[in-house]
């Protein structure tokens, strides 16, 4: 079985964004980008599939700007085999909406033929969470989201879902889309040796075109601001001095 | 201009609060007509035509709906969409699982997560972790939104809509419900909850978790948690507040322990009163806190406990 991998390039999650102050975008130039970090989650699943013998290939893919490949070399560095570039953006601050990268997966899928998609449960970026379960519509499947726990058996996939109550196990129909929540695993870190390895290994580089697949967004950004700011608050010297401030305020 | 919104049913119970706050959401967008669904769901949808500004409930009862499976769920909904330019739900898990899958089927984008209604094309939604606001017009004929509940104010009830029972939409077959692990709270739900009292990593210890439970139980509040305690194994993971877990907007949360990671302010910095107690006072979450105690939790936590 392959296993086809979406990761996303994104701001790195420890760096407090700034709003342009035109209100056209956040600024993402001179910015760290990393992995999504719910891909990385998916890279490390799908690689210990293939260390328990359950997938012969992990594809790494990603849809996006040129820069984008940073992204699948660090998958290839974990230990991916191969991966898709599927370039539908010139510009860093063009966020390709999911269903596009849903339909240019869709067709990778058509191509490829992998028993089993994961990704990530949300990139943090856009914050969207649809991208998993839009793929997996498209191509008919079954859908497992905010995996906690997967196990794959034949023609079947048993996978804790982290629900609002708190878990939920269901059994989905192969081949599947299985989203991956925080706690499935511990990524692993890219050994220096493997980086280097993974600069020899294969990375094919697409359009959206190749796909078919028209990248124009369905919804147009009128404007990115700022959110309200809280009023600044005191600190107080001692338990008594918080409660006096808490009933005068009127939360207790 | 009408609109269909997925009621929050869990089995065979509507929740109330979740769904009465998106009615409020769509109730400038048209005709509100809500869907309920699930095995049993007579009770759900009886209680759904009570919430005002609802103008029919439509019941959809069958054994494949039983714990709302994404597949047929989202035929359900494609099915009955001919009527309906807007599809929406509160942006719970059960609708992030459904509602994305649904968007594509009827090939329209998805909004997750609106916050604010501009008019019916245009939403305002929070991205990067809740650091930007961002306002989006769609193009597409039908729009599929999910809204957060935090920042809309529950429906009343005191309506009549009147209730339809209709047929179920076909079983895709593709997935099948094994088993569910439901933590038991006798607390109030952390999302509807008036108060929040919430852990982090600072606590130390599942054992040091039950002086937050008990803060949280004098103050009739729900319990939250940051990630690095649900990760250390304190608390259970559906506790989680932030981008990833639970997005919550009480009258007052208490964070006790917690640094105030970028993630966790994401899932509640809409609360009215945000208190810290903290022993670092370079602690990120005193930036955002309306009163901060700078003391040693295990101290302050049980003196406050007794003092109230």
């Amino acid at each position: 079985m392959k296993v086809l991998v979406p990761v996303k390039r994104v701001i790195d999650y420890n760096v407090k964004v700034r709003v342009k102050a035109d209100g056209s975008g956040v600024d993402l130039a001179n910015v760290k980008m990393s992995m999504n970090p719910f891909d990385e989650i998916a890279v490390e699943q799908a690689i210990r599939l293939k260390e328990a013998g359950k997938a012969d290939e992990v594809i790494a893919v990603s849809v996006g700007v040129k820069q984008a490949q940073e992204t699948l070399r660090t998958a290839l560095a974990m230990g991916a085999d191969r991966a898709i570039l599927v370039i539908a953006a010139e510009d860093v601050h063009t966020d390709i909406e999911p269903l596009t990268v849903a339909k240019i997966l869709k067709g990778i899928v058509d191509e490829e033929q992998p028993g089993l998609v994961l990704c990530g449960k949300q990139a943090i970026d856009n914050d969207m969470n649809a991208t998993g379960q839009m793929l997996s519509a498209l191509l008919g499947w079954s859908q497992a989201t905010f995996a906690s726990e997967v196990d794959i058996d034949g023609d079947s996939a048993t996978v804790t879902r982290e629900v609002d109550g708190g878990l939920q196990t269901i059994k989905v129909k192969m081949p599947t889309v299985v989203t991956v929540d925080l706690r499935l695993n511990e990524p692993r870190y890219a050994s220096l040796p493997n980086i280097m390895k993974a600069k020899k290994k294969p990375l094919d580089e697409k359009s959206a075109a190749d796909y078919g697949v028209d990248p124009a967004p369905r919804l147009e950004i009128v404007s990115t601001v700022e959110p309200a700011a809280r009023a600044a608050g005191i600190k107080v010297g001692s338990v008594d001095e918080l409660l006096e401030k808490l009933k005068e305020a009127g939360a207790v | 201009m009408a609109v269909l919104l997925l009621a929050e049913v869990t089995d065979g119970e509507l929740a109330m609060d979740a769904t009465a706050k998106a009615v409020t959401a769509c109730a400038s967008l048209g005709d509100v007509t809500v869907l309920c669904t699930g095995a049993t769901c007579a009770d759900a949808a009886a209680q759904a035509a009570t919430i005002s500004g609802v103008g029919k409930v439509l019941c959809a009862e069958d054994a494949i709906y039983g714990k709302r499976l994404a597949e047929p769920v989202a035929d359900l909904i494609v099915s009955l969409s001919g009527d309906y330019e807007h599809i929406v739900a509160p942006a719970t898990t059960d609708a992030k699982n459904i509602m994305p899958r649904v968007a594509a089927l009827l090939d329209v984008m998805v909004m997750s997560d609106v916050t604010a209604v501009v008019d019916g094309s245009t939403f305002e939604r929070p991205i990067y972790a809740g650091n930007a606001m961002q306002t989006v017009k769609s193009s597409d004929a039908k729009k599929v939104i999910t809204f957060r509940g935090s920042t809309f104010d529950a429906a009343e009830t005191g309506g009549n809509a009147s209730v339809e029972n209709i047929g179920a939409a076909g079983d895709p077959g593709l997935s099948s419900w094994v088993e569910d692990k439901v933590a038991a709270s006798d607390r109030p739900e952390l999302t509807s909850a008036g108060v929040v009292v919430s852990g982090g990593r600072g606590v130390g210890s599942e054992d040091d978790f039950k002086i937050i439970e008990a803060l949280a139980d004098k103050l009739n509040a729900a319990v939250g948690a940051s990630r690095a305690a649900v990760d250390s194994g304190y608390a259970p993971n559906d506790w989680q507040v932030g981008q990833t877990g639970k997005v919550v907007a009480p009258n007052l949360y208490v964070a006790v322990g917690i640094s105030g990671a970028i993630q966790h302010l994401a899932g509640m910095k809409d609360s009215k009163v945000i208190v810290a107690i903290n022993k670092d006072e370079e602690a990120p979450i005193f930036q955002v806190a309306d009163f901060g105690l700078v003391a040693d939790l295990f101290d302050a936590v049980p003196e406050l406990t007794s003092k109230l």
